[in-house]
Formats: structure tokens, C-alpha cells, sequence
């Protein structure tokens, strides 16, 4: 395959930015999107030009790291897929592709199409977490059975990988997808239930706090999230919300 | 130097016990007095960065991903393995210590091993405490999985995502310390030294990987939890930028290397497709439960396959040979690691490969899927099922258990595993061998600790499916927590560590002149370039198969190879910005190092054992063949310049609780 490029160019914060166009030549259809990357960049370093920064790390879609968004659409064209696990059978040859990072106030580029994505780890910092110390004395993990169905659900909205394409594909810039699945993972389980009210607070607080955006239901986290997490999350992270707001003392 | 392994005195299950009790101990208010760096937030990093500060002490952790929920341990698929006996079929600490020693080729320290199972079950009840989901039954109990070279089911997991849930839960319980000051997360960081003063190790120089600064951290200990060195091979399952730098630096600096020519092959990875490929995917072992593996009988119907004139499903249950089932028929399709994948390479050595690169078998679901879908029918009360109903049901079965690997198969290869078998080949996938340390987790470095498979300690020459994961949350919330106190009551009176010395200053200049002269360097060639012909080189000689001619070949051509990198590799842009060549290139120039050591390691070794096959050394039948009576011992190398030159100093193993056997699954 023959490709026309359009890669967003940045070489760091304080710079405006602008597409650039390559052409690659040669590209498998059995490539993922990465290693046609990685190809171009092998061709830019031979030229002695400065290759494409991009995060990616395990490529078999679970790290969360790759996040590119291709052609208008977070992650590009096929559902179900980080950017690592999209190939190139999914492009035609001759095809332009239009590259760039996640847009997202919250979300800084920090060079071409590397951003910085730590806000999410401040909101996790909020109360993402049960407040329960290493101990070999815990209680034995039969002790307390769990619904399968809670179990499920609960692991369902625990795969979440924290790429960001739900803010990134949001036209409010909006992290109530990747928020919910922390606040739902642990509302769901019996181990969470004693912090449950504080941590949707403070969760929804540092949300606001890094500049995300509200949600207004189009759904369009839902359609580009990798993993899959459910709307149903954000409808469960909003009745904790209003619950803890009327019953809190904080 | 002698090796101390320190291994306490007395019987086998008290050793752990007692030597807690005797540790000594830092008082809370002197904790606040001690820091501690932690390299890597996988595992054991997160698990021991968190363990570390809600005991008291002041923790900086390193990590060069964006944000630690990314280390690699994330991506391990199937399980954890723990002596829980939730299942009655018999299990408990010691059959889990003895399949572990037994698994590993009797090639490890009985006392680790013995601890380590001994903790794995409160490594269960703390994950579950800080809500992660496993996978439960109807009764909202815990549920388990088998894994290979083992006969109960002590595998916990969540479908094919245990080790993003265990990593998780360790990050979760790392955020609630970094919230409260208690550590200090250095994202985007990569540790480029470790620094020794007087003896012993006082901190670390590290990069920022987004501005380009070379920074100095001090601290009282330094615990590397910095993971594997598969990605020495280039192809390997581990991720992009998973490295041996931090192991390596510290081995430069006197830590000794123990076991490097121990790397596991895994047999179950999506098989290799062109010359682009940048990394290998594993299908997790879990997949043996159900999956039988197989190729052609006959030599035409091999040919027919490759040529697309038949399809796999077109053969009948005569024309296939399930090789693993007709050699081990005790262990069948859940033999260890090591035996299966030199299987695969067997049959596919003798021309029974299944695709176009001869290089690929089937791992083969059908009879699973009408088995479940029998029961399923059963359960449902569907009376008399066609044969498609049973296929559909029992492919949602295995779609439960399985989805996301099925899933992650699919999207790869474009072939759908229910219809039609995966085409499945070995692949590097973890390295038993690592910095050398003792009982303590102690390098032989005063105040360097390594913990996870940064270490050798647990698996010896195999490690066990499902075992990564236990040995990674051991070491990093039950063991190294404890015993970093022995070292650290020494420290109550020392102060901060000041960055303002000699030995920083001299750590500092080496690791800047290392990047100047990179980006200086008058080149054109990129650094995969090198890293992919070094991986070519390791693939061929210290892989699966090796011998003392290949090994000896592989020790000259890497260091051409090293020579032609450091005068022709070419790396764009600055030492002051964000930087993906340079930091390759300094990860590489570490590779480039280590493999001649393991191909050294490899070579010394004149006997077969686990993951190391020398073809030298086999059975009439063409299994490993030990020599206990020479090689019963850790190879612990000393730097002394030139890789392959090292110093071997050697930890004999000793075996007071089991008996030295043949290790047998047939």
C-alpha cells in the first residue's frame, strides 16, 4: 500500500503546531498502525529529519499508552481497538490519513503527538482506590461472597485503560467515562461501600478541578472507548453523586 | 567478594516466620527519617512504593511510562497462582513450593520458593481487600483455573485481564500515598545510574524524559523493580520500552548478574509475519486448559494447509497429531512452558509447520467448545440440541472465559478462533535469570535491592505459568517491606542523603557524557536497526536451542556489532527535549552488553536445564538433560569490563527438603 500522511507537528508546549504531509510507500496490510508509524520514522531518521513522537508501549492494546486520533476519530476507523490493534487491512491504498493527539484542554500536548494525561492519575489520587493498608492479616477473600453479577460488572468498568480516548472523542472534553468506571468498580463491591460517598465527591471535584468538561449524553465516549465501558457507568456515578450530596455531611 | 545468601537457619516452613521475628525493626518516628527510591511501578515496584509508605518512610518512585498504571506488568493475561485450596483438590503450601522448585529444574534457593508460596495466599486476601475483581462463581465465591505443570487448580484470575487488575489494585493503593505526600511519583523518568558511596548504594541519576534534565535523587536504600530483559531478543512479548538499563547499570556498578542465560520461550504467541514486526503478542497459557494443540500427521496435508487448498477443520481426528497429549500423557496439553515449546519447535524443525514460515501449530478449540456446549445445553434443558445449537452455546462458554484473547487474536491475524484453530508459535516471553540477591532481596550491592523479575531469586531455570504475578506482589508487599528494616535500623542516625558529592557529580558527568555522545555521533544508521540484528543474533544462538559453536559465534558478532552501533548509529533531535531515539539508543547500548553475558552465562553452562537447552546435552528422547552433580548452583557474574569476561562466582543450591529428581510430565 501507498499512503499519504498528515501528521500534527509540535515540537513542544509553547509551539502553534501545524500538519505536515509524508508519503510512505510499501506499507503490509498485516502492519498495525504503529509499525507503519515506525516505518515512516525509520525513513525520517535515514533523511536525517526528526522522527514522530508518539506514546505507545505494550502494542496488544491494554497498556492504554498509544493515543492517536485518525482520520476524525479517537484510536481511527473499528470499534473494540486501541491504535496499537488497528491494521492497516482497515485502510485503502492511496488512502490520506489525517493524524493527530487527543485534543483536550485537560490533556497538554507535550510534543507532536505525545500529550500529558496525568490528570487522570490525580482524580484516581482523589479516592480512586479502598483506603485498606498492606497486611498479611486481611480477612480471607471467601469471607465475604460476591454476587456474580456485581463481580462482573464490577470488573467490567475495571477494564478501563485509561488512554483517554473517551475525553479525546467528547466534544465537551468531558472524563465522566473514565471517572464513573473507578466510581462504579467500587461502589459495586462490598469493599468500597464504607469511603463510598467521599470518593465520589472528591472524584467528581478533581474532575472539575483539571478543567474537563461536562456531559451532555451524546454517547460518543461510549462508541470510541476501547474496552467498551458502559453509559450505564456514568448514569451509576451520577446517582452516587446526588447521593452523596444530599446525605453528606462534608 | 563471597556470595552470603543469608537464608535463615532451622526447618523448611519455620525459616520465613522466625527471621521476621528477628528483623530488626525501625520505630515509626525514625521511618520519617528514611528515604527510599523505588525504580519501576509495576508489581513489585508499585506494591513495595505503597508498602513502603504506609509504613512510615518517605518514597520517590521512578517510572518512564506516563503514569505508573502502565508498567508492564499490566499485560499479563491468565492468573495468580495461590496455595488457597478454595478447590479440595488437595493443594497447599508445599505442593505449590515443590511444582514451583519442580517447574524450575530444581535450579532455585528451596527457602525463597518456600516463602514465596507460603505468602501467596495473603497476596488473595489483600487484592481482594482493596477490590479487585476476580472472577467468582454463582455462589459469589472466588473461582480457579489450571495452569501448566501443575495437577490442581490454585490459578486465580480475571478473564484474561489478571494482571491489569492486580496492577490496578497496586496502583490504587500507590495513588492513595502519592495523595498524601507519602511519595513523591516521578513520571516520565528514566533511571540512567545507580550512584554508591562508600559501599553502598546512596540514590540515583535519572532523565526527565520530557525536558531532557539530568537529575540527582538521593536516598537511604534503592529497590529496583525495574522488570525483565526479554526485549535483549527485539521480538519478545514484553512492551516497546520495557529494558534492561537499570539491572544493567546497577551490574556495572557491582551488583552481580545471576543466571542471565535463563529466559522462558512461551509456547503460545501469535507467530511472527514480516520483517516490520515490531513485538510478539502472547495467547495466554490459560488457553491450555481447553485447547488442544496439534499439526498434521502427514507431510501432504501439512502442504495442503500451507497452500490453502485445505483447511484445517477438513481434517479428521486420525490425520492429527496432539503431539503434547501423545508424548506427556500425564500432563498432556498442560506441560510446562520450556516442554512445550521445544515441542513446537520439534515438529516444526521436522517440517510440520502449519503456515507459509513453517514456524506456526494449531491450538485447536472445537472439542472445548462441543464439550461446554453439551453441559450448557444441559444446564439450560434444551432437549435433544442440533449439533450448531451445542457449537453456539458452548462458543459462549468459551467466549466468557476467553473473549478478550479471542478477541485480541482475531484483530491481529484476521482469523476467527472459533471457527477455525489459532495458529500459535514460541516466543520470549519473561527471563528467569536477574540481579543476585539474597534471602532479603539484598544485592550484593549494601543498600541496592531488586525485587520482581528484576530478581533471579523464585523461578529457576522455568518459571511456572501464573507464577509471575505471585512472585511480583510477593516480593513487593510481603517480603521486601520487612526485610528492608535489617538494613535501614542502620540508618536512623545518617540524615538526608545529600546529592552534593564526588560520587553524584562523577555519576552525573558519565551519564551526560554518554548522551552528548550520542546525539554528537556522526551516524546514519537508527537504533532498531542494531537492536533488531542483536535480537537476530540472541534468536538464533541463545534462544530455544543452543550449542557451544552458535554461542561462541554469537559472543564475536556481538561485539562487532556493539563496535559498528557506537561508530554508525544515528540519533536525531537533542539531549534537551523529549526524545524517543536517545532514549532507545541508551536502552540498546545496554542490551548490546548484556546479550554477550547471557550468551557467556550460556556457554558455562554445559547441561540442559528448564529454559536453557543445550544440544550438547539431551536425552535419548530429546529432553533436557541436567548434570546436578556439576551445575547445581547460581552463576553470579561480576562487570569487569568486557561482558564476556566477567567473574563467575558461584551460590551452590542446596536441597534438604526435596529430592533431586528427572523432571518427568509424561
Amino acid at each position: 500500500m501507498n499512503l499519504t500522511l498528515k501528521i500534527w507537528r509540535q515540537s513542544g508546549p509553547n509551539d502553534k503546531g501545524r500538519m505536515e504531509t509524508y508519503q510512505v510507500s510499501d506499507i503490509s496490510p498485516d502492519m498495525s498502525f504503529l509499525e507503519m508509524i515506525d516505518v515512516l520514522n525509520d525513513q525520517l531518521v535515514r533523511e536525517g529529519k526528526d522522527p514522530v513522537a508518539f506514546d505507545h508501549d505494550c502494542r496488544e492494546g491494554i497498556c492504554g499508552m498509544c493515543s492517536m486520533y485518525i482520520n476524525g476519530e479517537a484510536h481511527g476507523p473499528g470499534r473494540g481497538v486501541t491504535t496499537c490493534q488497528l491494521h492497516m487491512r482497515s485502510f485503502k491504498d492511496g488512502e490520506t490519513i489525517y493524524i493527530e493527539p487527543w485534543r483536550a484542554a485537560a490533556f497538554p500536548v507535550i510534543k507532536d503527538l505525545v500529550t500529558d494525561r496525568s490528570a487522570f492519575d490525580r482524580i484516581i489520587q482523589a479516592g480512586g482506590y479502598v483506603s485498606v493498608n498492606t497486611s498479611g492479616n486481611t480477612q480471607d477473600a471467601n469471607a465475604l461472597p460476591i454476587p456474580k453479577e456485581n463481580a462482573d460488572k464490577a470488573f467490567d468498568a475495571a477494564t478501563c485503560i485509561g488512554c483517554g480516548a473517551c475525553v479525546a472523542t467528547c466534544k465537551n472534553s468531558s472524563a465522566m467515562l473514565f471517572t464513573s468506571a473507578k466510581v462504579s468498580q467500587l461502589a459495586l463491591l462490598p469493599q468500597g461501600e464504607a469511603e463510598r460517598e467521599r470518593r465520589v465527591l472528591r472524584m467528581v471535584n478533581q474532575m472539575d478541578l483539571e478543567g474537563f468538561g461536562n456531559c451532555t449524553n451524546t454517547g460518543a465516549c461510549e462508541v470510541e472507548c476501547p474496552k467498551g465501558i458502559s453509559l450505564e457507568n456514568i448514569a451509576r456515578m451520577n446517582r452516587e453523586f446526588l447521593k452523596a450530596s444530599i446525605s453528606s455531611e462534608s | 567478594m563471597a556470595l552470603q545468601s543469608n537464608i535463615p537457619e532451622g526447618p523448611l516452613a519455620e525459616k520465613w516466620e522466625k527471621h521476621k521475628n528477628n528483623i530488626r525493626l525501625v520505630n515509626p518516628a525514625n521511618k520519617r527519617l528514611i528515604d527510599i527510591i523505588v525504580v519501576g511501578t509495576g508489581l513489585a515496584g508499585a506494591s513495595a512504593a505503597a508498602s513502603f509508605a504506609e509504613m512510615g518512610y518517605n518514597v520517590k518512585a521512578f517510572c518512564f511510562q506516563d503514569s505508573p498504571r502502565r508498567a508492564h506488568s499490566i499485560a499479563a493475561q491468565g492468573g495468580i497462582n495461590a496455595a488457597k485450596n478454595y478447590q479440595n483438590d488437595g493443594d497447599s503450601v508445599y505442593r505449590l513450593f515443590y511444582d514451583t522448585i519442580k517447574g524450575g529444574d530444581y535450579r532455585s534457593r528451596e527457602a525463597n520458593v518456600y516463602r514465596l508460596a507460603e505468602v501467596s495466599a495473603n497476596i488473595i486476601d489483600q487484592c481482594v481487600a482493596q477490590g479487585v475483581p476476580f472472577a467468582r462463581d454463582y455462589g459469589g465465591l472466588l473461582d480457579n483455573r489450571s495452569f501448566g505443570g501443575v495437577l490442581v487448580s490454585r490459578t486465580f484470575y480475571a478473564k484474561g485481564q489478571t494482571g491489569q487488575q492486580l496492577l490496578l489494585g497496586a496502583y490504587s493503593a500507590l495513588s492513595r500515598q502519592i495523595s498524601k505526600g507519602k511519595v513523591q511519583m516521578y513520571n516520565r523518568h528514566e533511571m540512567l545510574d545507580v550512584v554508591i558511596v562508600d559501599g553502598k548504594c546512596r540514590g540515583i541519576i535519572a532523565r526527565n524524559l520530557v525536558t531532557g534534565e539530568v537529575e540527582r535523587h538521593g536516598a537511604h536504600a534503592v529497590v529496583l523493580g525495574s522488570g525483565g530483559y526479554g526485549n535483549v531478543f527485539f521480538l519478545s512479548t514484553n512492551a516497546m520500552g520495557s529494558n534492561v538499563s537499570a539491572a544493567w547499570k546497577a551490574h556495572r556498578k557491582g551488583a552481580y548478574f545471576a543466571n542471565p542465560c535463563y529466559t522462558q520461550i512461551h509456547p503460545t504467541c501469535i507467530p511472527v509475519s514480516g520483517d516490520y514486526q515490531s513485538k510478539l503478542t502472547l495467547m495466554s497459557e490459560s488457553l491450555r486448559n481447553d485447547g488442544r494443540i496439534w499439526v498434521p500427521k502427514k507431510k501432504e496435508d501439512v502442504e495442503a494447509i500451507r497452500n490453502g487448498s485445505k483447511r484445517p477443520v477438513d481434517l479428521s481426528e486420525d490425520e492429527r497429531d496432539y503431539y503434547l497429549e501423545r508424548r506427556y500423557p500425564s500432563f498432556g496439553n498442560l506441560v510446562p512452558r520450556d516442554v512445550a515449546s521445544r515441542a513446537a519447535k520439534e515438529r516444526c524443525d521436522e517440517g510440520f509447520g502449519v503456515n507459509k514460515t513453517g514456524e506456526a501449530v494449531f491450538l485447536d478449540f472445537s472439542s472445548a467448545i462441543m464439550r461446554y456446549g453439551k453441559t450448557e445445553a444441559n444446564i439450560q434443558g434444551v432437549k435433544n440440541p442440533s449439533e450448531d445449537q451445542v457449537r453456539q452455546l458452548g462458543e459462549d462458554v468459551v467466549r466468557a472465559k476467553y473473549g478478550n484473547l479471542f478477541q485480541m487474536y482475531e484483530k491481529i491475524t484476521d482469523d476467527n478462533p472459533y471457527k477455525t484453530p489459532m495458529k500459535i508459535y514460541p516466543a520470549v516471553h519473561y527471563t528467569m535469570g536477574g540481579l543476585w540477591v539474597d534471602y532479603n532481596l539484598m544485592t550484593s550491592v549494601p543498600g541496592l535491592y531488586a525485587a520482581g523479575e528484576a530478581n533471579f531469586s523464585d523461578h529457576g531455570a522455568n518459571r511456572l505459568g501464573a507464577s509471575a504475578l505471585m512472585q511480583g506482589l510477593a516480593d513487593g508487599y510481603f517480603v521486601i517491606p520487612y526485610t528492608i528494616g535489617e538494613y535501614l535500623a542502620d540508618d536512623i542516625r545518617t540524615g538526608a542523603i545529600s546529592t552534593d558529592t564526588p560520587e553524584f557529580a562523577q555519576a552525573e558527568k558519565e551519564v551526560k557524557d554518554k548522551i552528548n555522545a550520542f546525539i554528537n555521533n556522526n551516524g546514519d544508521t537508527p537504533v532498531d536497526d542494531f537492536h533488531r540484528k542483536l535480537g537476530r543474533i540472541m534468536w538464533d544462538n541463545c534462544g530455544m536451542a543452543r550449542n557451544e559453536q552458535g554461542l561462541k559465534n554469537a559472543i564475536s558478532e556481538i561485539q562487532k556489532l556493539r563496535e559498528e552501533f557506537y561508530q554508525k548509529v544515528r540519533v536525531p533531535g537533542s539531549a534537551e527535549e523529549l526524545n524517543p531515539e536517545l532514549e532507545k539508543a541508551l536502552r540498546v547500548a545496554d542490551f548490546l552488553e548484556l546479550g554477550e553475558l547471557m550468551c557467556r552465562d550460556a556457554l558455562e553452562r554445559n547441561e540442559s536445564c528448564g529454559g536453557h537447552f543445550r544440544e550438547e546435552y539431551q536425552t535419548e528422547e530429546g529432553e533436557a538433560r541436567r548434570d546436578d552433580e556439576n551445575y547445581t548452583y547460581v552463576a553470579a557474574w561480576e562487570f569487569t569490563g568486557t561482558p564476556s569476561e566477567a567473574q563467575l562466582h558461584k551460590e551452590d543450591l542446596v536441597f534438604e527438603n526435596v529430592e533431586l529428581k528427572q523432571r518427568s510430565y509424561k
